[in-house]
This record gives C-alpha cells, sequence and structure tokens, in this order.
C-alpha cells in the first residue's frame, strides 16, 4: 500500500553496515506510538464484538447475537437517521465541490488580489463546525431571521426553515455548502500543478477554452477532485455537531435532522445502550467503506493518473 | 488504499517542492489573464460572493452591539447605538464567568498542540529518517487508521476511559495527543522530513551525533513550518471540539468555550441573542486571529493533507 511512497527518499543513500544497528533507538521512540496503536486496533475488535451484546456499562456484556441487528432492521428511527444523513451527503457534496472548484478554476485564472478573496472563501470552513455559527445559522435563518427578510424583500415567502421538517436539513446543507474554502484551496494547489505549457500548445492547435477545459484541466485535476470527492462523502456521511447544536440535540424538528451519528449518541451515551450503539457504529463503517470503495472502483473510468 | 495515497500524491508534489513552497512567498501573481472586461466581471463574480460568504459575519458582529430587542427589528448592520452591554451580561450569563471556559479551552489547546508536536514528530522522524527492520509496515498502519471512522472506536474507549475513573477529567481529551494519533499529522510530518537532503544527517552521524541528537538539533529545527501546521491545525481543532467535551465532561467548572456557548441556545432557541452573538464573537476571535497569522502554514497544510 504504502510501499511506494514509504521507499521514496529513503532509498537513494544506503547506509553503511552497522548504522542499522544504531537506528533500533527507533523501537525506543515509538513506545507512545504503539501505544496509541493498541489503543485504537483495539477499541476496533471491541466494538465489533460488543455489537453482538447487549451492554449498559453497569452490568457486564450479555451475548444476544444478531439481536441489535435485527432490532436496526426494524427500527424507525433509524431508517430515518440513515436516510436524512444519505439525503444530506448525496446533496450538500456535489453542490460543495462544484462551488468550490468554479471559484478556484476563476481564482487560478489569475486574480489582483488573490490571498485576500482565498482567505474570505478559505476563513468559513475552519469555523463552519463551530457551535457559535452553527447557532448564527440558526438565528439567521429563524422565524424572523435575515434570510427571510432578504427573500420577503423579492415577494419570497420564506419557508421556516429551522422549524419545516421539510427544510431544516437544506438549512444545514447550506452551512456545509459556506465550507467549501478547504476543498477550494486543495483544487487551487492541483490548478496550480498543471503546466502552463499545456495550454499553450492546445492554444497553438486552436483549441477552444472549454475543449481545454474538458481535454487539460479536468484529466489533470480528476485525482484532485477524487480526493476531495472521498474525503466529502466521509466527512458528510459523519455530521454530528452541526446537527446536535442545531436541534438541541434532538435531531428535530420531527427528526428531520437526526443524523446517523446523532442517533449513534443518543443510544449510547443518553440511553447507554453501548451494544444498540456499537452495532450502528459498524453499520456505519460498513457504509462508509462500501462507498469509498465503490469510489475507488468507478475512479478508474475518471480519474486520470499522469504517471 | 492504493488509489488513496496515489490521490494524495497526485495532490501534492514532491515535499522538497513543499519545502520551497514554503518559504517563497505568493508566486501565484504569476500572470493575469483575460481582456479588461473579463478581469472586471470576475472581481464582481468575487466580491459578490465574497460578501455573500461573509455576510452571516459581519450580521453576527453587528448584532452582538445591539440590545437583543433591535436583533432581529433592527435591519441595518450598523446598530443605532453601540452597546458593549451585550458583552458585559454574556460573559456572566452562565454558570462561571466566561474566562473560565476561555482557560479551559487554551488549557485543552495548548496540551493537545505540545502532544502532537512531540508525539508526531518523533514518530515521524523514525518513520521517515530512520532504517529499522518493521518500519515499512508500521507506517502503513498508521496510514491505515486515517480510514477508521472515529465513532467505531469511541464506545470502547469511552468504556476505558470511564473504568480509568477519567470521565470528568482532561485526560481522555489530551492523552491520545501524545499518542501519535493523529496519522494525519505523522504523514504530513514524514513527507516534510523526506523532503529534507539526507546529507545533513550524515555529516551529524560523522560529526558523532546519534539518531536522538540528530531529531533534535538537525531535523527538528528544519522542520519549523510543517510543525506550525500541525499546530495550527491542532490548536483550531481542539477549540472547536465539541463533541470530546461533550462525552467526557459534564462538570461545568471544566468545561471548554463550545459546551459553555451551546447553552445560550436551548431546543426552543434562545433567548439572550445579544449576549449570545458577543461571546459566539468572542469563541470566535482566537480562531480567526490564528488563521490569518498562520494562513500560509494552513494553507500549505491543507493542500498537502487534504486536512480540514
Amino acid at each position: 500500500m504504502s510501499s511506494t511512497t514509504a521507499e521514496r527518499g529513503v532509498s537513494s543513500p544506503r547506509r553503511r553496515k552497522g548504522a542499522d544497528a544504531g537506528d533500533r533507538v527507533a523501537y525506543v521512540l515509538l513506545i507512545p506510538w504503539a501505544i496509541g496503536m493498541l489503543f485504537t486496533l483495539i477499541p476496533f475488535g471491541v466494538s465489533l464484538y460488543l455489537a453482538f451484546t447487549d451492554y449498559d456499562l453497569l452490568t457486564s456484556p450479555a451475548w444476544v447475537g444478531l439481536e441489535n441487528f435485527a432490532h436496526f432492521a426494524n427500527d424507525p428511527k433509524a431508517a430515518t437517521a440513515a436516510k436524512v444523513t444519505l439525503v444530506y451527503t448525496f446533496v450538500a457534496v456535489p453542490i460543495s465541490l462544484a462551488v468550490a472548484l468554479g471559484i478556484a478554476l476563476l481564482l487560478n485564472r489569475g486574480v489582483r488580489g488573490l490571498p485576500f478573496y482565498r482567505s474570505a472563501f478559505y476563513l468559513p470552513s475552519l469555523i463552519g463546525a463551530s457551535v457559535a455559527i452553527v447557532m448564527l445559522w440558526r438565528s439567521i435563518f429563524g422565524h424572523a431571521g435575515v434570510v427571510n427578510r432578504f427573500l420577503a424583500f423579492f415577494g419570497i415567502d420564506g419557508p421556516g426553515w429551522t422549524t419545516d421538517p421539510d427544510w431544516a436539513l437544506m438549512t444545514l446543507v447550506t452551512l456545509s455548502v459556506w465550507g467549501f474554502g478547504a476543498s477550494m484551496v486543495i483544487f487551487l494547489a492541483g490548478l496550480r500543478q498543471i503546466p502552463r505549457m499545456y495550454y499553450e500548445a492546445a492554444s497553438v492547435d486552436g483549441a477552444t477554452p472549454a475543449r481545454q477545459f474538458f481535454s487539460i484541466t479536468m484529466p489533470l485535476l480528476s485525482p484532485v477532485l477524487f480526493f476531495n470527492l472521498v474525503l466529502g462523502l466521509i466527512g458528510s456521511l459523519q455530521t454530528f455537531t452541526q446537527a446536535y447544536v442545531f436541534s438541541g440535540g434532538t435531531g428535530g424538528p420531527a427528526d428531520s435532522t437526526l443524523f446517523f451519528n446523532l442517533y449513534l449518541y443518543q443510544q449510547g451515551f443518553q440511553r447507554f445502550d453501548m451494544g444498540y450503539a456499537s452495532a450502528l457504529a459498524w453499520i456505519m463503517f460498513v457504509v462508509i467503506a462500501i462507498f469509498t470503495a465503490v469510489n475507488f472502483l468507478v475512479s478508474k473510468y475518471w480519474v486520470f493518473y499522469d504517471d | 488504499m492504493t488509489d488513496l495515497t496515489a490521490a494524495r500524491v497526485a495532490t501534492r508534489t514532491s515535499a522538497q517542492r513543499l519545502v520551497s513552497r514554503l518559504r517563497t512567498r505568493e508566486t501565484y501573481r504569476e500572470e493575469i489573464t483575460g481582456t479588461p472586461g473579463s478581469r472586471f466581471l470576475r472581481h464582481v463574480v468575487l466580491i459578490g460572493l465574497g460578501l455573500v460568504m461573509l455576510y452571516p459575519l459581519i450580521w453576527m458582529v453587528s448584532a452582538s452591539f445591539k440590545p437583543s430587542a433591535d436583533v432581529f427589528n433592527d435591519t441595518s448592520l450598523i446598530p443605532t447605538q453601540w452597546d458593549l452591554g451585550n458583552y458585559a451580561e454574556g460573559w456572566s450569563a452562565l454558570e462561571f464567568p466566561f474566562e473560565t471556559y476561555l482557560y479551559n479551552s487554551m488549557v485543552l489547546a495548548v496540551l493537545n498542540i505540545l502532544g502532537n508536536i512531540i508525539s508526531c514528530s518523533i514518530t515521524a522522524y523514525c518513520f521517515a529518517r530512520l532504517r529499522f527492520p518493521g518500519r515499512k509496515i508500521m507506517f502503513a498502519m498508521t496510514l491505515a487508521t486515517m480510514l477508521l471512522p472515529s465513532h467505531v472506536i469511541l464506545i470502547p474507549q469511552y468504556i476505558v476511559f470511564s473504568k480509568l475513573g477519567w470521565i470528568n477529567t482532561y485526560l481522555p481529551l489530551t492523552v491520545p495527543a501524545f499518542l501519535a494519533t493523529n496519522a494525519f499529522f505523522v504523514f504530513l510530518l514524514v513527507q516534510f522530513m523526506r523532503g529534507l537532503p539526507m546529507e545533513l544527517q550524515d555529516a551529524a552521524r560523522i560529526d558523532g551525533c546519534g539518531p536522538i541528537r540528530t531529531y533534535w538539533s538537525v531535523i527538528l529545527p528544519l522542520t519549523t513550518p510543517a510543525l506550525a501546521t500541525v499546530a495550527i491545525f491542532t490548536f483550531i481543532a481542539s477549540w472547536n471540539d465539541f463533541f470530546g467535551p461533550l462525552l467526557y465532561l459534564t462538570d461545568q467548572m471544566l468545561f471548554p468555550v463550545p459546551l459553555a456557548l451551546r447553552q445560550f441556545m436551548s431546543a426552543q432557541g434562545a433567548s439572550q441573542w445579544g449576549p449570545m452573538f458577543a461571546m459566539s464573537i468572542v469563541s470566535l476571535l482566537p480562531v480567526v486571529g490564528f488563521f490569518f497569522i498562520g494562513q500560509r502554514y494552513l494553507i500549505n497544510g491543507i493542500a498537502t493533507t487534504g486536512m480540514k
């Protein structure tokens, strides 16, 4: 997996014999790392075991076989949570990426004051998941909030963004899109690595800007787009803080912001049904793994690697 | 995994170029394309979008100076009367004065920064610069943990911490940082250290430096830009962290800012709008400050690892 990257850089100056022995000190230096690794891997296994138990933290776990998973299959709230999370992800991720890519392309054409624009667009992504901003969002989208005033200015009667179950999730989508800056910075870094001469050669050959975009920019940027897509999906499926703060921990109105992670939290840390929560965590893990795997499979058809 | 690594590789140049990029300032301005008309249009679009993006923040600043009753009635962005009362009121609205929460957040941030810098740099040094059997597989394991969603290990970790009696202490929120558990940072530092010339290390060795001395006197000083990236990202993540404290802290006196701030809003919404916005501003200022100081490192870091 990492063999190619791991070899890079270290392979050139071969050490003389005897140097290896000195580097054994690494095993001592890596003791904290090893403890940390154990503290990651053991819980990983334990949570799988807990998924097949009934456990409330006070009495010892009781093996219940597949009961937690059977419960999941018949749990309407879990189904709602899954739906909310998927809808949010499938709406928020593509929009965020499209905006990020569009702005990155615009900025990459060379703009005076680029550092300023880049900062203005990037800053929101750093604070988008903070409690302060989620509360702000709730306020500006609230009943008498700025957004509805703005819409009223155009004669539009805005919905109850925070109280109407049909709109609450969309309010969180706008918050997610507001944080497009991080992806934009990655796109910009990718765009800067496309050699200028490709475009020069293309214009000499008479390629239109549109043609240049689809034949040069998109293929060469596709690994970056793919990277942003994978990260965006994984991050989006694990949304928690926004939903918790927005709904005061309930997932309301009418479970419309009951994200999967929020439901997991409610089950595990409010009802202390640790067994069921572990099962939920593993279901989510498997779903994320499948999404990521599908992404990688499909990527063979659209992601272009230059090497 | 192979492709993810490849994608990562593709999103950045070699670590060497990263080093030089960190050292040269803005190199963007090389060429500005397009006719004056299209350039003007571009600015119109960018400024328009920038205003839309920043409007909520500006609005919040303005609201924090207005009396609560005016927050939604007075639509102008410039308050008719500048009222610092919200700040005074918000500061003491909760069970403890707000400086308690700021102090708590600062303690958590500092410990996390220290932990990540020390543990991740030592770990990265071993992976990037030392040769020992098992190095590759250990580094691969570290990268693989990046794919593990944190909630899968959350429950067993919570159980361990609670059996250890660590609930309502800062230990669950800080000790992991000292164990190099942030694979992103290890990866970032490994990439950076690989870009440093090997000759330096050989020279140090000839001069009689052991691996530890080499780390301390040669590698660590040269890694400062990447360590700055780690520090700033850690600060922001720690300062914004809501889930960890929510899980492990129930004692008001230990609350960091996000947990405290949330008390301004119940499931029904807030009533003390002014004080809530005032304290929101206070909570955001350190992040915004760090952002302006450390922008360069942040943007390089994010372009390298895709961290948010």
